[in-house]
């Protein structure tokens, strides 16, 4: 399994664009002591649309040049601490985003389209900050009526962590979608899986609806418990205690590195 | 007998007034308070025979109806189907601007807050945003806040179909008015003057001489949220609840 998962981490060469989820959507913890072993650096993260543990320890092992969010957080274990260290230092560059802008983002990606239009931002210090977006005067209105261009988001890769794939490749996501729209947005998708089932889930056309086709997957591996410390929706809850001590733990660039080094990697 | 009313209740029920007449609140993942204050509402409601506003709580499960994943909560507001919604900030300024990315020059923020999540929309497009922060000090009610994460009000011809409409703290209850823009006094809790709240406030606000005080439940409102309001605030935030209820149980434990 630890081979398998270390043949994934491959595909993170430095300077790329990575895309990850929300906490709550289904986070390939499982992935992140696989890529900080490479010691890939220079990731460019997008986090969609809020980030949480896996993008603190990224951070926190060096690996990272810039993070696009709209939030980084250990949520009721408070603050992310090397996250806040990093940007404190000037260690990383932030694209501070707001939800909506990195999901119309991916789905211009999605649609092929070079951008998105999206109301909110004009007067915000988000939009002041990121010369990437672009406001222009509504074409289809009589004048005036400025709105927002959000590029689209290509990542380079995506990974996340879902309770199931049949094996041909086709994924279970149910109905969190934004997992479909990073996959499509997204070069390469590599997914965890607590485990592989024998028949097709497109057969089944209960099943089918929520399924990412096996065309957006790159490749999949095994990884019971592969969420935790975070839970996956329908399968297990998360484990806020382990958030709490790595929340206490990483106060400290030492402390981080030494809970990095001898805390477990997978659930007791 | 019934203990007195615990501060939060009135903050409860405060919310649940600010809140009549919508037909769907979203709520953030950890915010107990609103979520109460929404699900109070819904069985006032309810005991009249109305249907009663439908609630979507970020995150939760049960309180929870989309299936098109975390861009489907935007997508509603920004068609106009979310009336209301709760925000709170590390700075919150007197022309109802708000701070959720953090303190200092950005982008080294030497404070840094998680960031400005759907703010940046959503107070945009939501028609009922109450700005909810129970901590009220010169600190997060401020004269200008560092960030600018979301803007009180906007210019002429920017699209606007929403914002902020009260500010709701653990002292007082303002108003907004977005013709000035600034905050008017509402209404002061039991317990705080309008001295104190100027003390506590880094922002100019207007005020009558002599303020109101913030009402009290009735019996029976503060009934159904000791009964079935917290046995539904208890599915989704069952610390809270707990914590809620053994709060109010204490004068009754004292006095026996």
């Amino acid at each position: 399994m630890v081979s398998d998962l270390r043949a994934l981490a491959k595909y993170v060469e430095p300077g790329i664009r990575l895309a990850l989820p929300v906490d709550y959507a289904g986070v390939s913890m499982a992935m992140t002591r696989p890529i900080i072993e490479r010691n890939t650096r220079n990731l460019d993260l997008v986090c969609v649309p809020t980030g949480g543990l896996q993008v603190d320890q990224l951070v926190g092992a060096g690996l990272v040049r810039s993070v696009e969010t709209s939030a980084v957080s250990l949520g009721e274990a408070g603050g992310a601490p090397r996250f806040n260290a990093a940007v404190k230092d000037g260690a990383i560059a932030l694209k501070d985003a707001t939800c909506p802008a990195i999901h119309a983002g991916l789905m211009a990606a999605q649609k092929g389209s070079p951008f998105m239009p999206m109301r909110g931002l004009i007067g915000s210090d988000l939009l002041h900050h990121r010369s990437d977006w672009r406001v222009i005067n509504n074409p289809l209105a009589d004048g005036g009526d400025p709105i927002v261009l959000i590029p689209a988001i290509k990542p380079d890769i995506t990974i996340f962590h879902a309770p199931m794939a049949d094996r041909f490749g086709n994924v279970w996501i149910g109905r969190r979608r934004e997992l479909a729209a990073m996959a499509y947005a997204s070069a390469t998708t590599l997914v965890t899986v607590e485990r592989i089932v024998d028949d097709s889930l497109l057969a089944n056309e209960m099943s089918a609806a929520g399924v990412l086709p096996a065309l957006y997957v790159t490749e999949v591996a095994v990884a019971p418990k592969g969420a935790w410390p975070y839970g996956l929706w329908g399968e297990y809850p998360t484990d806020t205690a382990e958030i709490l001590r790595y929340a206490r733990a990483a106060r400290s660039a030492e402390g981080f590195a030494d809970y990095m080094t001898n805390a477990q990697m997978e659930p007791a | 007998m019934m203990s007195e009313v615990h501060p939060r209740e009135i903050l409860i029920c405060t919310v649940a007034k600010l809140l009549d007449g919508v037909r769907h609140v979203a709520v953030g993942a950890s915010s107990p308070i609103p979520a109460a204050g929404a699900m109070l509402l819904r069985a006032l409601k309810q005991q009249a025979g109305e249907k009663g506003p439908r609630i979507s709580i970020l995150g939760s499960v049960e309180h929870n109806f989309f299936t098109n994943g975390s861009a489907e909560l935007f997508d509603c507001a920004g068609q106009g189907r979310i009336d209301a919604f709760f925000l709170g900030g590390g700075q919150i300024d007197g022309r109802g601007n708000v701070n959720l990315v953090g303190t200092g020059d950005y982008p080294q923020t030497p404070v840094r807050w998680p960031g400005s999540f759907g703010s940046a929309y959503l107070y945009y497009v939501v028609p009922r945003v109450i700005l909810f922060r129970e901590e009220h000090t010169p600190r997060t009610l401020v004269e200008k806040v560092d960030f600018i994460s979301a803007p009180g009000v906007s210019d002429d011809g920017v699209y606007r179909s929403g914002g902020p409409i009260a500010l709701l703290t653990s002292k007082a209850l303002f108003r907004f008015d977005k013709t000035r823009p600034g905050f008017d006094l509402q209404s002061v809790h039991p317990g705080h003057d309008l001295a104190g709240i100027k003390d506590a406030t880094g922002f100019q606000f207007t005020h009558e001489s002599q303020p109101e005080q913030t009402a009290l439940p009735d019996p029976q409102t503060l009934a159904l949220l000791r009964g079935r309001v917290y046995d539904e605030v208890a599915e989704t935030y069952p610390d809270f609840a707990a914590q809620m209820r053994r709060e109010i149980e204490r004068p009754l434990s004292h006095a026996s």
